[in-house]
This record gives structure tokens, sequence and C-alpha cells, in this order.
């Protein structure tokens, strides 16, 4: 268990940016997701963690440890590979024993360590099998078990549970989690996908460009997002941008459009953008912050679209000029058709103020 | 305390020096320094002495190749030219055809003739057009039976000249369209024939406008190598006593002792050789269809009618015989009596004194052994090379990556007789690259040449296994705590094991078999086995020859079948 700390981490790939000035620090046992989409700098960051990638500027420390410029091999660190990477011309209890065979440990030793580990992740029975014949959510708890069995000072998960159907990838996303709790490693878990990031973490970094977004729980990062990227890329959004029209303390009234004023009520514990009467402001309201009936920010609106799912029963919904998407909970209420009319409220607590 | 501190200074300014961008540099350079000695540095050597040579230096070596009032010269290039051209053509009428029919027809006889299609690969170039001689020759059995059959003044047909040759070469050089064409046809997506149809397009426009184009890769590539081969070839214009060929003009001008001159002569079909190499890789950096759906199923059009089901038996049985006869000819002649067989249609007299002699008599075994041993000492050093350079080039980045490419494949484009000639102009004298000693007429002088000749075929299959080879089964290694050497011995080289030992079969048989850049370099006491048969041709001792021929055709097909094995049928990677 060790901490680990980037001191404004920059990688430049010839001159094309990888990442810029990252700075954060992972204490010790925490679960610590960096969440972004597809060429974010999410695995460029987790490489300079691990070792493979030399940052072009900027400090790591492990604990109090300069490991800037350390061989990979140096550092013991377990990592989890998107593809997994297993050694194809080995048996699983081979591929489990490697590391430990590198840090020259007795055979009784390896054994014993070893099938602890394939217990760990059910595999007991698996050890003389060949790598091509597991299943993938087998080979990915082969993975698991040969990253977890040198007792690693800290755990790199890259996208580890994208190569796994639906099904499975809940499974194992359980297991991981498990295993991490139960070992109390420090985990960087690297991941495109918002609900294993929410699900997981204790700690949640978005990424975006190379550049940091955010960085926070996993409540801090939906309920108050820095800005508009974070607010759309974790759960859905209703992004509005308008004027404010009037600030009574912490209370803003902002004009939509002609139609549609909303009212909602600044975070003073969080980032909040400056509001000024007669200036642009953008807000975000969550499709479950909306509710069917009366309340305070009354709004009218025709339905577009509905959607079932079981659980709830989405709507868009024309409101003046703007298109909102609404999420109700199934408590077996009546479901709208397309062309009804339907009158929406929005608590003030919903209504939240993003910066740029 | 103090031995400590010592030690872990060591250690940091060798992970300092191991972590500069520059170490990869100091890594490398072995293989540049091998290239430099044995490739660049005997090719710069027959440079030098063609425009130096004994009369001062100038461009007159080049001035009379290229005169008007001789034009033996002249003529060797143009003949090499129409030969290759000619070649070309052949190899693909038949190359492509033969693709065609087997993968996209379904008829009696398919499946043995897509096995023995590939039969003239197994034929090293020596003993393949020995058996053609054997077989339409002048007094060969073909001619001479029908001769017999028709009861003829003369024999009705015989191959001789640039039509020996260009048979020949059709024969064993259709395999390469063969191997692109059908790997070609196998990766059309019967989809986008289906789409052409769907759209309402007849058999013949989807043949011209979709068929066509996406062949058109396979067939220029294959097209470039085809005319190389043909340029370099030396055996067949040998046999059949073509002497206005590049090859045979370089023979002929060293055997003669003009030494500038064949230095002229490989100079120019070196630039020749070259520049079709660059061609080559420049094409295929371009060329690439991609298929977009995945899992491929070929499906063959079944012959329906009776008769074309009797007509296509019979001409795969033909086929077949055509296919198998040069190695049966030499089988049924490795047994014959030396000295019995002259104007009959076949051998008279029969023995298995051939076989038994290659094993006990010392001097019939003598070239064997002679061959093991010096193919086996190039193997080792292409080993080396070979798995070196594909790591390097696959898994590391520095400037001049495609530099040392070209370089490694320059021997690959260089014909066997250029080769030779540029090793006896560096190491007829003493020189740094070989420890400074003379190395012409001594044993290490053919080694040499196997190594120079194959040092891609390691290399390439090596890349190859490495290319299909995750980095992070490598970075998992690291992971775990394995440091760069362990991890290359214990996941990188069994990994691409098979890789290796294909390309490490293949260099050993090819060694085995080598004869054009032997004949000019070998000495009586290291004598290879391709020389020996070639002397045996000529002392008129057919049947030891055609055993010594056996033997190595039952090596190839002992390899080919390993390495088939190995690659998963991807053996065409290899070659």
């Amino acid at each position: 268990m060790k901490s680990v700390r980037l001191d404004n981490v920059s990688k430049m790939f010839g001159t094309a940016k990888g990442v810029e000035h990252v700075a954060i620090d992972v204490k010790p046992g925490e679960f610590f997701t960096f969440l972004g989409p597809s060429g974010c700098g999410k695995t460029t960051t987790l490489r300079m963690i691990a070792g493979f990638y030399y940052p072009t500027k900027g400090k790591i420390f492990f604990d109090n440890r300069d490991v800037t410029t350390l061989q990979p091999n140096k550092r013991n660190i377990g990592m989890v590979f998107q593809n997994y990477a297993l050694f194809p011309h080995m048996t699983v209890f081979e591929n489990i024993a490697f590391g430990l065979e590198v840090r020259k440990l007795s055979k009784s030793v390896i054994k014993e360590k070893v099938e602890r580990a394939q217990k760990l992740v059910h595999l007991d029975k698996y050890g003389n099998r060949k790598i091509n014949e597991l299943s993938g959510g087998q080979q990915q708890r082969v993975a698991l078990a040969r990253a977890l069995v040198i007792e690693p000072d800290i755990l790199l998960l890259d996208e580890p549970l994208s190569n796994l159907d639906a099904k499975l990838r809940e499974e194992t996303r359980l297991e991981i989690k498990r295993l991490q709790v139960e070992l109390g490693v420090t985990t960087i878990y690297v991941t495109h996908d918002q609900t294993e990031a929410m699900t997981m973490s204790d700690r949640i970094m978005v990424m975006k460009e190379g550049v940091v977004q955010q960085i926070g729980s996993p409540q801090e990062i939906y309920n108050k997002p820095a800005n508009h990227f974070v607010a759309s890329f974790i759960g859905e959004s209703n992004m509005l941008e308008g004027e404010v029209t009037e600030i009574r303390g912490t209370a803003v009234k902002v004009k939509v459009d002609s139609d549609l004023h909303v009212e909602g009520v600044l975070d003073t514990e969080a980032d909040q953008p400056k509001l000024e009467v007669g200036k642009k402001v953008k807000l975000s309201i969550r499709p479950e912050a909306i509710f069917e009936g009366q309340g305070p920010n009354q709004l009218h609106g025709t339905i577009q679209l509905v959607e079932f799912t079981g659980v709830s029963i989405n709507y868009l919904v024309k409101v003046g000029s703007s298109i909102l998407k609404v999420m109700i909970i199934n408590k077996g209420n009546q479901i709208l058709k397309r062309g009804d009319s339907i009158s929406l409220y929005v608590p003030e607590k919903g209504v939240y103020f993003i910066n740029e | 305390m103090n031995t400590n501190q010592t030690a872990s200074q060591q250690e940091s300014r060798w992970s300092r020096l191991t972590q500069s961008k520059y170490f990869i540099y100091i890594l490398i350079s072995p293989l540049f320094l091998v290239l430099l000695a044995y490739v660049i540095y005997p090719f710069y050597q027959t440079f030098i002495q063609s425009v130096v040579g004994t009369e001062g230096a100038g461009i007159g070596n080049y001035k009379r190749f290229f005169s008007l009032e001789s034009t033996a010269n002249l003529e060797a290039l143009w003949t090499s030219i129409y030969i290759s051209v000619i070649s070309v053509i052949t190899c693909a009428i038949v190359g492509v055809t033969m693709a065609f029919l087997i993968e996209r027809y379904e008829f009696p006889g398919r499946k043995i003739l897509s096995i023995l299609v590939l039969v003239p690969m197994a034929l090293p170039p020596l003993v393949g057009v020995l058996s053609f001689t054997f077989l339409y020759g002048e007094s060969g059995i073909i001619p001479r039976s029908l001769q017999a059959l028709f009861n003829l003044e003369s024999v009705p047909f015989s191959l001789k000249g640039i039509t020996g040759v260009i048979v020949v070469h059709t024969f064993t050089m259709y395999t390469y369209f063969y191997l692109t064409a059908s790997a070609a046809i196998k990766g059309l997506d019967p989809s986008l024939e289906e789409a052409a149809t769907s759209l309402g397009s007849g058999r013949i426009r989807i043949w011209v406008k979709v068929i066509l184009p996406m062949l058109t890769p396979a067939m220029v590539a294959s097209s470039l190598l085809v005319f190389m081969i043909a340029m370099a070839s030396y055996t067949a214009p040998l046999m059949f006593g073509v002497e206005r060929t590049m090859t045979m003009q370089i023979y002929l001008s060293r055997t003669n002792g003009n030494l500038d001159m064949a230095a002229t002569q490989s100079t120019i079909l070196s630039i020749v050789s070259i520049s079709f190499l660059i061609m080559m890789r420049w094409y295929q950096g371009r060329r690439n269809f991609q298929n977009q759906s995945k899992g491929i199923s070929v499906h063959r059009t079944e012959l329906r009618t009776p008769f074309m089901k009797y007509l296509s038996m019979f001409l795969s049985f033909i086929g077949v015989i055509i296919l198998m006869l040069p190695i049966l000819v030499l089988v049924l002649i490795s047994f014959s009596v030396d000295g019995e067989w002259t104007i009959q249609i076949i051998p008279p007299a029969y023995t298995l004194d051939h076989y038994i002699a290659l094993f006990t008599d010392e001097r019939t075994w003598r070239p064997i052994w002679n061959s093991l041993q010096m193919s086996f000492v190039a193997t080792i050093g292409n080993i080396l090379f070979g798995v070196a350079a594909a790591y390097a080039m696959i898994r590391t980045r520095f400037k001049g990556k495609a530099l040392l490419d070209i370089l490694i494949m320059i021997p690959w484009a260089l014909p066997g007789t250029v080769v030779a000639v540029n090793l006896i102009a560096a190491f007829s004298e003493p020189s740094v690259f070989s420890f400074n000693q003379v190395l012409i007429g001594t044993f290490w002088i053919l080694p040499l040449a196997y190594f120079v000749r194959h040092l891609p075929l390691i290399f390439r299959s090596t890349s190859a296994a490495l290319m299909q080879m995750d980095q992070s089964v490598e970075e998992a290694a690291r992971s775990l705590g394995a440091n760069w050497w362990y991890t290359f011995r214990r996941v990188v080289v069994p990994m691409a094991f098979s890789g290796i030992l294909a390309g490490t079969l293949l260099a050993m048989v090819q060694g085995l078999g080598e004869f054009v850049a032997s004949i000019l370099i070998y000495s009586t006491s290291t004598m290879p086995l391709s020389v020996a048969i070639f002397q045996k041709m000529y002392a008129f001792q057919f049947g030891t020859a055609c055993a010594y021929g056996v033997l190595q055709i039952l090596l190839i097909i002992f390899v080919l079948f390993i390495s088939q094995k190995l690659t998963n049928g991807k053996a065409g990677a290899v070659i």
C-alpha cells in the first residue's frame, strides 16, 4: 500500500500533446479512476505511472520516492491490461507464477502463493490449462491473479472489463471491487465507462483531450459537475443557457427563452461561476430532477418521443424552443403518448449552475 | 556501506545510460556493422574494381559495356530482360489460372492438385534444371519415347536455348504467382461479388470492375518478384547453354580472368536488381485492400455436367503427371547404373549402390558433410543477426529504420553470382572485416556467402512472428518485475519460436542447395553438395548426381512440411 503523487506531469509525443499538467494525490488504499473518452490521455497517464512512458515534464512519487524514470520492473506494480496480455505459451499456473519466479522465491513458496491466488479468483482447478482454453472472463481473472500475487504496492487496471460481455462485466466489476477492498491495495483504474467509474471508485479524475476536467468523489462529479463536458459525459443532462434576470442571495433567476424561466440556488460549497444580472449563464438539469405535476419552476410542454425502459419512462418534451429529457420512475403511472401535453416542475436544488 | 554506495552509483550510471534515448543506437550498431562489413563493403569493392581497374581510373569499363562495337554485353542485358519479361508473362498465366481453378472450382482431383501445385518449390534450382534436361532435353526421355512411338527420324521436339530457360523458369517460378494469387482470391470477400450482382452487374462486369482490380496488387508484387528472380537466374542459362545473359557473362568474364569486366557487369546487374527491390518495397507500402467483413467463407463452383467432370479429371491427371515427373525421373535415374544409359529411352540397368555410397563412401559423403557444416555455420550467424534485427525493427524506434530494412533485403535481391563476385572483390585480400585474413580459398568464404544470401530469411519470419505478438505481453512481463533480458528469454523468444524455427530451417535447407554463388567461390577441399552434383553430371555419373538431388529434395520437403505446421499454413509468408 503506497500513495501515488503526480506532480504537474505532462507528456508530449513529439510535438503532439499527450497529457498536460496532471496533478493528483492518490491516498494509500484508495480506488482512483481515470475517466474520459478515448484519446483523452487516461491510458498515457497510467502508463507513466507504470513506467512504460517517462513524463516530459513533472515528477511521479510512490510514497516519497521519486520514481519518475525508474524502470517498470523495479516499481513493484501489478498491472492488468485491456487485452490481458497473458503469456500464451504458458499455463495458468505458470502465468501467475511468472512474477514470483522473477523475484526468485523458492518453488514451494511459489506453489503455495499461486494456489492461494487461484483460489482468490476462483480458478483453483485450472492450473494446468493453457490460456487459449479459457473463456474471456477466466482469462481476465488469471490476469488479475497474476497482477495481485506479487503483492504489488499499486494495482493498475487499464480498461480491464472492455473485452467482456455485459453480464460478465458486471460480475467481474463486483469481483475486482471485492478483491480491492479485501486486499486494501492502492488501485488506479482506467475506463471510459461512467457506470464502472461511478460504482467502483473512491475518487474519479475526468479527463478530456489531455486536460484534467475535474477530480472528485462520484457524488461530487455527478451532482456538481465542474463544466459542460463533465455534466454531459457523466450521466445524462439537459444543458441550458440563459440570461440572469435576478439574484437574491443565493437564489438566481434565469431566462432561457420567453417561455422558459428557471430559478435555482447557487451552491456555496462548490466552485460556482460568478453571476451578474444581464449576463449569460449555463445550467444543467438532470432528467431525473424533473418531475411530473405541479411545483416550483412550473413548465408546460408537448411530448415528442416516448421510451419505456421498465425502470423508467423517458420523455423528450418540447418546452418553448428547447427540448428537455425527462425521466419518470415507473411506479405504474399512466404512460403518455407523442403529442400529449405534460406539466413538469423542477425543484430548485435540481438546477445546477456550471462554469463556461 | 562504502561498497554499497559505489554499487548503487554504478547502477544509477548504468540505468542513466540505458534510459538515454541514444542507448538504442549502441544496441543496433552491431547490426549495421555486420551489414557494412559483408554487404556494403564487398559491394563497394566491386564498384571500385570496376572503375579503377587495371588501366587506371575511369568509366572505361562502362563505356566498353555499352559500346556498340562489341555488343556481347548489351546483347546479354537485352536477353536477360527479354527472358525475364517472358517469364513473368508465362508464370502469371500459369500461376493465376491454377489459383483460380483450385480456389474457385470443385472438381475431381482438386485436393491432390492443390497440394502438388507447390512441388516446384521443393526443387533446388540446379536439380530442377537437371531433371528437365533428363525429361525434355535433346536426349530426354519424353522426346525419345515420342520418336520411338511414332518411328520418327529424329526427336520431334526438345528443350534448348532460350525456350528451355523460359520453360524451366515457368515451371519453377509460377508458384510465386500462384501463392499470392490464391491468397488474394481467398481474401476476396464473396459479399463484394454478391453486392455487385445485387446492383445488377453481370459476370463480365464483375470480373473487370471488381475482381481484377482487387487482384492487381498481388499481381504487380509477384511480377516484380519473378522479374527479379529471372534476372538473377543462372542455373537454367548454364544448363541450356544460353551464354548471352548477364549472369553467364559475369561467370565467363570471371573464368576468363577479365575481373574488371566481371565487376562492371556485376555492378550493372546489381543496380537493376536493387531498383526492382526498391520498386517492390514502394509498391508494397501503398497497396492494401482490407476486407471489411470477417469470417469469409469461400464458395467453390461445382462442375456438374459429366463431360466437364471427366474433362477436369483428365486435365488434373495431366497436371499431376507434369508436376510429378521431374521428381519421379530423378528418383528413377538415381537408381541407374552410372555410364550405362546412352541411347536408350530410359536407363537400362539399376542399382542401390548410389544410396549406399552416399553414407558409406567417404568421397561421396564428403560434399554432403561439407554442405551440412557450412550451412550450419551460416545459419547460426543468420539466427543471431535475424532475431536481433527483427526485434530492433519491430519493437524499437530509431532513426535509420528504413535504411536497415533495405540493407537487409538487398542481399536477397542480389543475384547469387553478384554476391560471389562482391565477396571475391572484398576478401581476396586481408581486411579489417575478415580479421586480416584472406578468406577466398578457405572454408569460411562459403558460409559467409550463405550467410549474406540468406540474411533476410530468419529476419522476415521472426518479424512476422513478432508483429503478431502484442507488445502488451512484454509490458506485462516488465510490470511483473522481469528485466529486459529475462523478458526476452522467457516471453519473446518462446512466443516467436515458431517463426524463428521456420526461418532457420529454410535458411539451412537453402544453404544445403546453394549453387549459384558456390560455383564461383568453392575450393576443392570445401566442395559443396550442389557443385558435386554439377560435376557428377559432367562426368556422366547421372546416378550419383540424382541420388544427391533426391536427398536434397527429401530435406526440402521435410522442412516445408515442418514450417507449414509451424506457421499454420502461412509458409508463403516466409518465402
